[in-house]
């Protein structure tokens, strides 16, 4: 027996990230409490080496590592997605952080590794690997939610995210477990070929995966733990949060539904599209009558969902593309909205009621301006990154035939502006209330700016990154 | 006499609802992780009567990679538990429920 070749130069992103974990970690160990700040140093330049090794490597299919791991267009875009992402979660957590005395070498680490999960989804080509990367970003994530540990409700949000996390990671296995009785391997390859004549327990195997993936999506029905560990893990745990598992979950919706399984669309469209719509009714719903920002920006990441599902729900090369792009705009809206929020305290405290907003645009315009950007980009209002990632999906659902899905993503658009631009209105009315303050410094102003700039150069002068996210499409013709 | 394929597959049917019954009734944080372990136990039960049926190797490597992340989901699990009993002296799930809306 020869054993399978390994090339590890196929995996310095991944491999950088897991260098720079560790040093963060190890280096937030010895430097005296004065210093720590120069970790935030280091795990930006960590992830932006990794970011530009992302982008020089080769997007050519190349698999590795006897068929479990493949680096194509679609693992480059994702990952760079990740890396976007952890690296503005990073700028955006400096001050607070700081502020709150967490440990900031474990919490840059947990999230570096969170990532890294979310990178090795989008590279996956076996349902192994995809499991090891869902842990990889999981389990992170639930420490990063019960991260200020003393705290009653963080607690809580651990716990719950924990126990539900488990749970939907069982289904998932048990998924996969029929799914190689049903094929016989546990690769990808495997799954097309016998997706052809599907036995019962084919079937079962794939509700089952897609039941443990919406538990991590938060989709419909599966969105319930959502909310409450939203609201209580720290401000910018849950920001950072809503973003990777979404990158994750949806790279490995795209790897197992629109790669995998291309040729049997038909099937199991319908059921993603009843999900999908639940998902965006549910979520949009639900966020009316929200009063806290957390709560209100976790069902919205709950009604993103629904709306990034319906990409996946066209199946084609051109819905994948519309995904991808998708989940770049939502990272830029929604660690936005969250790093205005992360401005603002409340007595030492989060400010984070949508209440304590009250009037702050009047004491800082450009704060004011920039939550009105964000929310109007999340309502999916032109001329914003939100307006075209939503023109995407659903030009793609409408090419493949799904009406019903793409009329309720309009309407449900409608009524989601409703409470998005409510929290842009209370920005700019009414008496401030005394006891918010600024809490901003440099950090989170930097991860500000940045995200107000995605949003806009998404949403004016979207060519460049358009051809970048197509490169996903264009590999799966 | 050797035990049919459709035995096993039963048995780890039948645990793997059982651990979800108890997820969803028991209101222990304790029990309710056990109640996790037994589905993912139930689950290698499948993996190993598949890989033996097929002798496909695949399946019993998947076991041993459930069973490290079962273990770093118990390091991680107790250790918020720990953490939720330091200042609650419970652990309670129904006693853990400060964020409602």
């Amino acid at each position: 027996m020869t054993p399978p070749a390994v090339d590890l130069r196929l995996l310095v992103p991944e491999l950088v990230v897991t260098a720079t974990a560790v040093a963060v970690m190890l280096a937030g160990l010895f430097l005296p409490a004065g210093r720590q700040h120069l970790l935030r140093w280091l795990a930006a330049v960590g992830t932006l080496a990794a970011l530009g090794t992302t982008l020089t490597a080769g997007a050519d299919p190349t698999p590795a590592f006897a068929g479990m791991y493949v680096r194509d267009a679609l693992t480059r875009v994702i990952q760079a997605t990740a890396l976007l992402a952890v690296l503005l979660a990073q700028w955006l957590s400096g001050e607070y952080v700081e502020r709150t005395g967490l440990e900031a070498g474990e919490y840059y680490a947990l999230m570096l590794v969170a990532a890294l999960g979310a990178m090795l989804m989008a590279a996956s080509s076996d349902l192994i690997m995809l499991f090891l990367g869902l842990e990889t970003l999981s389990i992170p994530l639930y420490v990063l939610a019960a991260f200020a540990r003393t705290d009653l409700r963080s607690q809580e949000a651990g716990l719950k995210y924990f126990l539900l996390g488990a749970f939907g990671t069982a289904f998932f296995l048990y998924g996969i477990a029929l799914l190689f009785g049903a094929t016989g391997s546990t690769g990808y390859r495997a799954l097309a070929e016998h997706a052809r004549t599907p036995a019962v327990i084919f079937q079962a195997g794939l509700a089952l995966l897609t039941i443990g993936l919406a538990f991590k999506a938060a989709v419909v029905p599966f969105h319930f733990w959502a909310p409450d560990v939203y609201e209580g893990a720290p401000l910018p745990a849950t920001a950072y949060m809503s973003v990777i598992a979404k990158v994750g979950a949806f790279a490995a919706f795209l790897r197992v539904y629109v790669v995998a399984l291309a040729a049997q669309a038909g099937e199991w469209s319908t059921l993603l599209a009843a999900i999908s719509v639940l998902t965006m009714i549910v979520g949009n719903v639900a966020a009316l009558r929200q009063t806290s920002i957390k709560r209100l920006l976790a069902y919205s990441s709950i009604a993103h969902a629904g709306f990034i599902l319906t990409g996946v729900v066209a199946g084609t090369p051109s819905g994948a593309s519309a995904v991808a792009f998708y989940l770049l705009a939502y990272t830029f809206m929604t660690l936005g909205a969250f790093a205005v929020v992360l401005m603002l305290h409340r007595r030492g405290e989060e400010a984070d009621q949508i209440a304590d907003l009250t009037g702050v645009a009047w004491r800082a315009p450009a704060l004011g301006g920039a939550m009105a950007l964000f929310m109007v980009s999340l309502a999916g209002l032109p001329p914003t990154a939100g307006f075209l990632a939503k023109f995407y999906v659903f030009t793609a659902a409408l090419d493949a035939g799904q009406i019903g899905v793409v009329v309720t993503g309009v309407l449900t658009s409608v009524v989601s502006a409703y409470y998005y631009l409510r929290v842009a209105y209370t920005m700019f009315t009414g008496q401030p209330h005394e006891d918010v303050g600024f809490a901003g410094g440099r950090w989170v102003t930097a991860a500000l700016v940045t995200a107000s700039a995605g949003v806009v150069v998404l949403g004016i002068f979207p060519g460049r990154v358009i051809s970048f996210v197509q490169q996903v499409g264009q590999a799966m013709r | 006499m050797s035990v049919p394929l459709e035995a096993y597959l039963a048995l780890s049917a039948l645990l793997f609802v059982l651990g979800t019954t108890g997820v969803l009734v028991r209101r222990n944080a304790l029990v309710v992780f056990m109640s996790i372990e037994l589905m993912l136990n139930a689950v290698n039960l499948t993996f190993v009567a598949f890989a033996r049926q097929r002798l496909a190797i695949e399946g019993q490597l998947a076991v041993f990679f459930v069973v490290v992340v079962a273990a770093v989901e118990v390091v991680v699990g107790l250790a918020i538990l720990i953490a939720i009993f330091r200042t609650r002296d419970t652990v309670d799930i129904d006693d853990v429920d400060l964020l409602r809306g």
